[in-house]
């Protein structure tokens, strides 16, 4: 049996042998690794190595073609009118056009909290001023700029409370002093309120800023070629591969 | 269920009150806190204070933080003196993250705008709207001014694309509805004709509105539904997905490359169908004519003959060209002047429909008044 102790230190996500790509065609094949709870755990990898593809399959968006993940204990993919266990952002934010900001937030709490109008009001305008978004709330998407999308979309991810978030590109399109921005505000998610972030990105001053764990997706191999701390990675890795990719070093020009 | 909260309105010794909450504050609960909240919160009167004393919480998340946040906000508002006390390290870190700790802000008033005000704002919205289709027409008379000089800058090959869309794919329902549109009149004027013992006159009736009248209009209305809405879709959607913008760094102007060879096949269009229209309402009136007026194919033909003039048939193909200008224009308009996302091009969708349903039906009768006063 797993006591609470047991259950508080286990990791929070695990994946097993995993196959995925599409149409039958993998991209990636014996995937394995773990996110601890608490981490900011980042993907990444070349163009077309298919690190959002991982992602969409560790959201349940896609079937693997072999392997299995597990959140938090619970297997497989999530149900389709359930509530999320996780938040997930995409990377152009994905918020709906036709609602304005603070609608959008309310969203997920409109159908899963059952708390009346005033309590959703309350959670989203704490949510929009977390992100910095508090003046926003009544614009609609189309309004906002890209670092300000980005933030209501993770206000709307953070609205049903989850231990863990997905987050895709989340400094993509964005100058450096708004994705610095970005990456401070999630710092301060992760140290005050204890959550858990898995992160694809290929802005490596992001990664060395706020990942504490991270893996490698390499696309001509098709698996993982390095796992642990970016940073030690970068200064440390014997892989060549690893090595230039943390290092933006070019690739040999070929005659 | 019970709830892993526990909420106790205490006395203090200094004569004040506060909420002692203990336990694990969580958004599973917040039902149930946030009621306990807002009943305690309520017997709290101005000049009174209630501090929440949170020395007992053991965990509180960011949804019941938000909540007592915002009730703190609240009570400080209604003039009730509300802090947060004896907060362990963790907790109080939530507490300063969600803003628990900062003075709480005055809300701004919004005045509400007043009636006439909305109606001066909205008058003032048609106009622009209007303003900027003419500088519309006026930029689409320009470029097409400009392509005299260089043709080949246009977009020709999407000419025959939506010919053929807008054109020969509408056939068959402009067929059909102008057949019906044909039968209803005939069928509607016959008994009074007949009363009359004015039989023949039915094809008159029926040869002149339907080519004067009906069958552009119909015809129009057709094409406005089928071809301008989905202009307005598409031009809407490229536009919010940046490929106008992408077609201008190409040094390719939307007018001529989007605009003109639409328009241009749309006033080829609508003219063409309202002819086979015209055809398919004289033959719902034939229908009537002979199944229930007593009347031969022959006469009911040679009526009709004898009725219309080629004008008749000639000033409704002159309505349907600006009837196919008037679509293609709005349509283009509209669609280019989306802005925002998905639904920003439903609503510019459905604006592009409706000004050209009016425009179209303003052009008829304007049109048809032009007519009589000239005597045509």
């Amino acid at each position: 049996m797993t006591g609470p102790a047991t259950a508080a230190t286990a990791p929070l996500v695990v994946v097993e042998d995993l196959a995925f790509g599409w149409d039958g065609v993998a991209l990636q094949r014996g995937a394995a690794f773990t996110v601890a709870r608490g981490a900011v755990f980042a993907i990444l990898g070349g163009s077309g190595c298919g690190k959002s593809t991982l992602l969409r399959h560790l959201v349940g968006l896609e079937a693997p073609l072999k392997g299995r993940i597990t959140i938090d204990g619970a297997a497989g993919a999530p149900a389709a009118a359930a509530r999320p266990r996780f938040g997930v952002t995409f990377q152009s934010g994905a918020l709906l056009g036709s609602l304005t900001v603070a609608e959008n937030v309310a969203l997920p709490l409109q159908a899963w909290s059952g708390l009346p109008l005033d309590a959703i009001g309350a959670i989203v305008a704490s949510k929009l001023r977390l992100v910095g978004l508090d003046r926003a709330g009544d614009q609609l998407p189309g309004e906002l700029s890209g670092g300000m999308r980005k933030r209501a979309a993770l206000a709307r991810a953070m609205a049903l409370e989850p231990d863990l978030l997905f987050l895709d590109e989340p400094s993509a399109g964005l100058d450096p002093v708004t994705s610095a921005e970005l990456d401070a505000l999630l710092l301060v998610l992760n140290r005050q309120l204890g959550l858990t972030f898995v992160v694809v990105t290929h802005d490596l001053a992001s990664l060395f800023a706020i990942a504490s764990d991270c893996i490698l997706l390499d696309r001509e191999s098709r698996s993982i070629i390095a796992r642990g701390d970016p940073r030690a990675l970068r200064d440390g890795s014997p892989d060549p591969r690893v090595h230039d990719f943390l290092n933006r070093t070019p690739r040999e020009a070929t005659p | 269920m019970p709830t892993a909260f526990h909420v106790e309105l205490v006395e203090t010794s200094g004569g004040g009150r506060e909420v002692r909450l203990d336990g694990r504050l969580t958004l599973a609960d917040a039902g149930p806190l946030w009621a306990e909240l807002r009943r305690l919160a309520a017997g709290a009167a101005h000049g009174q204070s209630l501090d929440f004393e949170l020395s007992a919480v053991e965990r509180i998340d960011g949804g019941a933080m938000a909540l007592l946040a915002w009730l703190r906000a609240e009570l400080h508002r209604r003039g009730v003196a509300c802090e947060f006390r004896a907060a362990g390290p963790q907790v109080q870190r939530i507490v300063h993250l969600y803003g628990g700790d900062l003075v709480v802000a005055r809300l701004g008033r919004r005045r509400p705008r007043g009636t006439l005000d909305q109606l001066g704002a909205a008058t003032l919205a048609v106009l622009l709207e209007v303003q900027l289709v003419l500088a519309f027409l006026g930029e689409m008379v320009r470029s097409g001014a400009g392509l005299l000089r260089s043709p080949r800058s246009a977009n020709w090959r999407e000419c025959p694309a939506t010919l053929e869309r807008a054109g020969a794919d509408a056939v068959p329902i402009v067929m059909l509805i102008n057949f019906l549109v044909g039968l209803a009149s005939a069928y509607q004027a016959a008994p009074v004709f007949k009363r009359y013992g004015a039989d023949p006159y039915v094809a008159d009736l029926i040869g002149i509105s339907v080519c004067r009248e009906l069958g552009p209009l119909m015809t129009a209305i057709v094409v406005c539904g089928r071809t301008g809405a989905a202009i307005a879709a598409e031009l809407g959607f490229m536009q919010v997905n940046e490929e106008v913008d992408a077609l201008r760094t190409m040094g390719l102007g939307p007018m001529r490359y989007l605009v003109l060879p639409r328009t241009l096949a749309l006033m080829l269009a609508v003219p063409l169908l309202t002819l086979l229209a015209d055809l398919a309402g004289l033959a719902g009136g034939l229908l009537v004519g002979v199944s229930t007026l007593d009347m031969t194919v022959r006469g009911y033909l040679n009526e009709t003959a004898r009725a219309l003039r080629p004008w008749d048939v000639g000033s409704g193909i002159a309505k349907s060209v600006v009837f196919g200008l008037a679509i293609a224009l709005i349509a283009c308009q509209q669609g280019l002047a989306t802005r925002g996302g998905a639904e920003a091009v439903g609503r510019r969708t459905t604006s592009a429909v409706v000004i050209t349903l009016f425009t179209l039906i303003l052009v008829d009768a304007t049109a048809t008044v032009l007519f009589r006063v000239a005597g045509l």
